[in-house]
């Protein structure tokens, strides 16, 4: 069918990209503490990109099991050219195929009943630990399958296999309600429950009490999910090679510079085996690699997809993701923090006299990416007393920017961890953060 | 396609099973600065198969819409794997409809290129203010046709629309840099998104005023929030804990949320509504067949319903809603909000200001997240509030804090009142939903703001 499609395409169009994708994917669920629904979600669709008399046209549809669907796909493609941007770029040629591990069989073989005595083990665990848990969790497995194809001849074609596990707990007291989860994603079929319920634990259980803090400045440590919830969101759209070519990048100019502690280094890269953002090529059949973002502070390499490469005059990174019905866009596989010499969190902790620890933020990427400026909810933190945890903070925020809080970090940990199957960060202590809370 | 789900529905064994098909179009045309950097349409077919047995919930999603009897016996195999107890779904009478959008304006009717010149309008228009680093317009239109059926004999065919354009302005100088939006949505008019020059002018000039913002000092003060933020608050802070989703299994937060409780003032009234004329949250009906309405969740400050889908409603011995809603035919529904409301009280903005010494008045927001108790969201513009007047603009202000406080710490609620004219879109479970929000103004007696 792509091979129909391109053919049809290439009649009216100079160039003509197709991606199809297909995918089967088995969530089950449990809620308040037993199972819930077992859901079997099948998709499939095909996107055509073309470019006629120089003009970029898109057309996305499931719709292709009727005589015709493939024409009026071509049609709504040439439809859109004569509106479209000017094509900045040439598609690849050479046709990617192989490389990174992301398809394990053991996913791929994994039946209903094993997914349901994945969820129950991780619920099981969670509820002979208190009872009084509300549990809700979540296992699924998917297996994805993406054929990329232009009239140049360049393309790829992989599967790519997922499997996840999520659970989280409510514990609700009085009108004092806590919410903790965990979750863990793979291309193979590792994914631990015992593992992700004694996170849950761990972080229940420090959260037992409640603690007071007073609206001051102070050392404030992130865990890895803290830091990709907070400190990590402003980054991401500076270092977007679209928000550098618009100039609103606060990097823009930065290129080469030293604008972070030394002690920084952070990689987008997309050729990390089993890693759920790892593929051989990006959405346009360029080969995924490893781009150095920051090195020891200085800023390496903003990422791009062909046309805004293109259009800013830079390399293409094998950035170029979509959604099925959009164009290709600056964007993330794997974005990788890379450790220090501070120790384990329990280390870091053990250094702080009067602190916070950051587990989850709520709304901290909810402002104005482009200053840095962030502040967020503490959604799950705890106050560090003498080198030790001292109960959950509640009704607090943390405030700062996050280009000044990365020029001053006090220590970054050495025990890297993924959060979500794409990030994988070690925690990270900044001297000093603005901490408010409520009057008491 | 209705003898085919009808067919399709005759033989199961389930306790209740049903059958969505939908077919979509839509168009987007997007700016980033002053260039178009994409115009595209798409066209979806897909549907699903949703049953119960004993209480458990079988789903089959597809986009090949054949074989929908073979769908159907999957979706019941995998529902009796799950379920060991009773499904109890509310009863609601069986309804056979068909619901045809009403377009003022069709959009479909208008031409590709008659809705990129008036875009290039816009952009020419955020382009006139000096210090603009860069903008984003977005334009959109979508028609979904439903077809719905399900064993208790309900059919339903049901359109709608939507369109929508929407504006983000960066303002830059030097290292500071400040961004401020507008949009514009309805359901039923393109009218909604033409003639809007003078609206996109005031986001980019506004994005360069807060420029000279300064960050607030952190700690707790009197806020007043304006309508649309107002808007989002009632959204965030209670339309989620009144999602009877969370709150049937969860004894303790039932007791929390039980009928009669107070939480707020005589004045303090709240609502969700599937049936504002022009808002993306309108429809008939929701994507279980159940008719839509206005339920009040908050009537002269006491807790007087919630929100529910079937089997909420059905485990908790409450009436239907209409709440049930799926981002599109490849998801189960959720209980979600449609278009929630802080009603009008009788307090004027003047007395409102003179009743703060020290404070600040919040307007428009950039986003807003909950987790049942706690909240927060970020404030577009903000000002310091002196003596009552309207002082120093700040920048960056995120409000927090906790629902159940905050809302007895409403102590005014204004005489006037205006839905968000952007419209929202809700995200919950991983799905995105079009919502509309709507207050007046409100006077909080304390309130967390974020600072540095």
């Amino acid at each position: 069918m792509l091979e129909a499609l391109l053919d049809k395409a290439k009649k009216t169009a100079e160039v003509a990209e197709v991606l199809y994708h297909e995918s089967t994917e088995l969530p089950i669920s449990f809620e308040a503490n037993r199972m819930k629904s077992i859901n079997a979600r099948e998709s499939s669709g095909m996107a055509l990109r073309i470019i006629k008399d120089g003009r970029i046209g898109l057309g996305y549809s499931t719709k292709l099991s009727e005589p015709g669907d493939l024409d009026a796909l071509v049609e709504s493609a040439v439809e859109s050219a004569q509106f479209g941007a000017e094509a900045k770029f040439t598609l690849p040629s050479t046709y990617t195929a192989n490389g990174v591990i992301i398809f394990d069989p053991a996913v791929e073989a994994l039946s209903l009943d094993n997914l349901v005595a994945l969820g129950t083990e991780a619920l099981d665990l969670l509820r002979n630990h208190d009872e009084e848990f509300l549990c809700d969790v979540g296992a699924s497995k998917r297996v994805s399958n993406v054929r990329l194809l232009n009239s140049h001849g360049g393309g790829t074609d992989y599967r790519k296999s997922v499997v996840s596990l999520s659970a989280s707990i409510n514990l609700t007291r009085g009108e004092d309600l806590l919410d903790v989860w965990h979750y863990a994603l793979s291309c193979r079929a590792d994914v631990n429950p015992q593992a992700v319920s004694q996170r849950i634990i761990q972080r229940v259980e420090a959260a037992r009490s409640n603690a007071e803090v007073t609206t001051k400045h102070m050392p404030v440590l992130f865990t890895p999910q803290g830091l990709g919830s907070t400190l990590m969101t402003p980054l991401r759209q500076a270092f977007s090679g679209k928000t550098v070519l618009e100039g609103a990048s606060p990097l823009s100019d930065k290129l080469g510079e030293q604008m972070f502690d030394e002690k920084l280094s952070i990689y987008d890269d997309g050729t990390i085996d089993h890693a759920v953002g790892s593929s051989p090529t990006d959405d346009e059949g360029i080969p995924l690699q490893r781009t150095p973002l920051v090195e020891n502070g200085y800023v390496r390499t903003f990422i791009y997809d062909l046309q805004t490469a293109g259009l800013a005059g830079a390399q293409p990174t094998g950035n170029g993701e979509r959604s099925p019905n959009s164009l290709p866009a600056p964007g993330y596989h794997n974005v990788v923090v890379e450790p220090g010499g501070g120790g384990s969190l329990d280390d870091l902790i053990g250094g702080i006299d009067e602190g916070i620890l950051v587990e989850y933020t709520l709304g901290a990427s909810m402002g104005n990416l482009f200053s840095g400026d962030f502040s967020g909810n503490v959604h799950l933190g705890y106050k560090i007393e003498n080198g030790k945890l001292a109960g959950r903070v509640k009704d607090t925020m943390v405030a700062g920017n996050c280009y000044e809080a990365l020029k001053n970090i006090a220590a970054i940990g050495s025990e890297p961890e993924w959060v979500g199957g794409s990030f994988y960060a070690p925690p990270m202590l900044v001297a000093d953060l603005s901490v408010s809370t409520r009057d008491s | 396609m209705r003898e085919r789900i009808e067919d399709a529905l005759k033989q199961h064994t389930a306790d209740y099973v049903e059958i969505r098909i939908e077919e979509t179009r839509s168009t987007g045309i997007t700016y980033r600065g002053k260039d178009l950097e994409e115009v595209g349409t798409t066209t979806l077919l897909g549907g699903n198969v949703r049953a119960a047995v004993n209480g458990g919930w079988g789903f089959v999603s597809f986009n090949k819409v054949t074989d929908l009897r073979d769908k159907v016996s999957q979706a019941v195999s995998q529902a009796r794997l799950v379920g060991n107890e009773k499904t109890e779904l509310v009863e609601v009478t069986p309804v056979q409809d068909v619901v045809h959008v009403s377009m003022q304006r069709d959009p479909w009717e208008v031409s590709l290129a008659e809705k990129k010149q008036l875009m290039d309008s816009y952009v020419e228009e955020i382009w006139r203010t000096p210090k603009i680093q860069t903008s984003t317009v977005r334009y959109g239109d979508g028609y979904r046709k439903q077809y719905f059926g399900n064993s208790t004999g309900t059919y339903i065919e049901q359109e709608r629309g939507r369109v929508s354009a929407h504006f983000g302005v960066v303002a830059r100088d030097n290292g500071n840099v400040q961004q401020s939006r507008a949009g514009f949505a309805s359901n039923e008019d393109y009218g909604v998104v033409e003639g809007r020059h003078a609206d996109v002018r005031e986001a980019a000039e506004k994005a360069v005023d807060m420029l000279d913002a300064q960050p607030p000092k952190g700690g707790e003060f009197k806020v007043i929030l304006d309508s649309t933020l107002a808007g989002v608050f009632a959204h965030e802070a209670f339309g989620h804990l009144s999602e009877a989703d969370h709150v049937y299994e969860n004894d303790k937060l039932r007791e929390i949320m039980v009928l009669g409780r107070t939480f707020g003032g005589r004045f303090l009234n709240i609502s969700d509504s599937g049936q504002v004329p022009g808002l993306t949250g309108s429809f008939a009906y929701d994507d279980e067949g159940v008719p839509t309405g206005k339920q009040y969740l908050i009537r002269e400050g006491e807790l007087v319903g919630r929100l529910h889908s079937r089997e909420t409603a059905g485990k908790m011995n409450e009436a239907p809603t209409g709440n049930a809603r799926a981002q599109s035919y490849s998801v189960p529904p959720l209980v979600r909000m449609r278009n929630t409301a802080i009603e009008p009280g009788e307090t004027p903005l003047e007395d409102m200001l003179a009743e703060v010494k020290d404070g600040v008045y919040c307007k428009n927001w950039y986003g807003g997240q909950t987790s049942m108790e706690m909240f927060t969201f970020s404030c577009m513009e903000a000002y310091a509030i002196r003596d009552g007047k309207l002082a120093e603009p700040l920048r960056g202000v995120n409000l927090s804090g906790n629902v159940f406080t905050t809302l007895e710490n409403i102590v005014a609620v204004g005489n006037d009142f205006a839905w968000d004219p952007a419209g929202g879109t809700c995200g919950k479970g991983g799905q995105s939903a079009p919502v509309g929000d709507g207050s007046p103004h409100v006077l909080i007696s304390k309130c967390l703001v974020g600072g540095q």
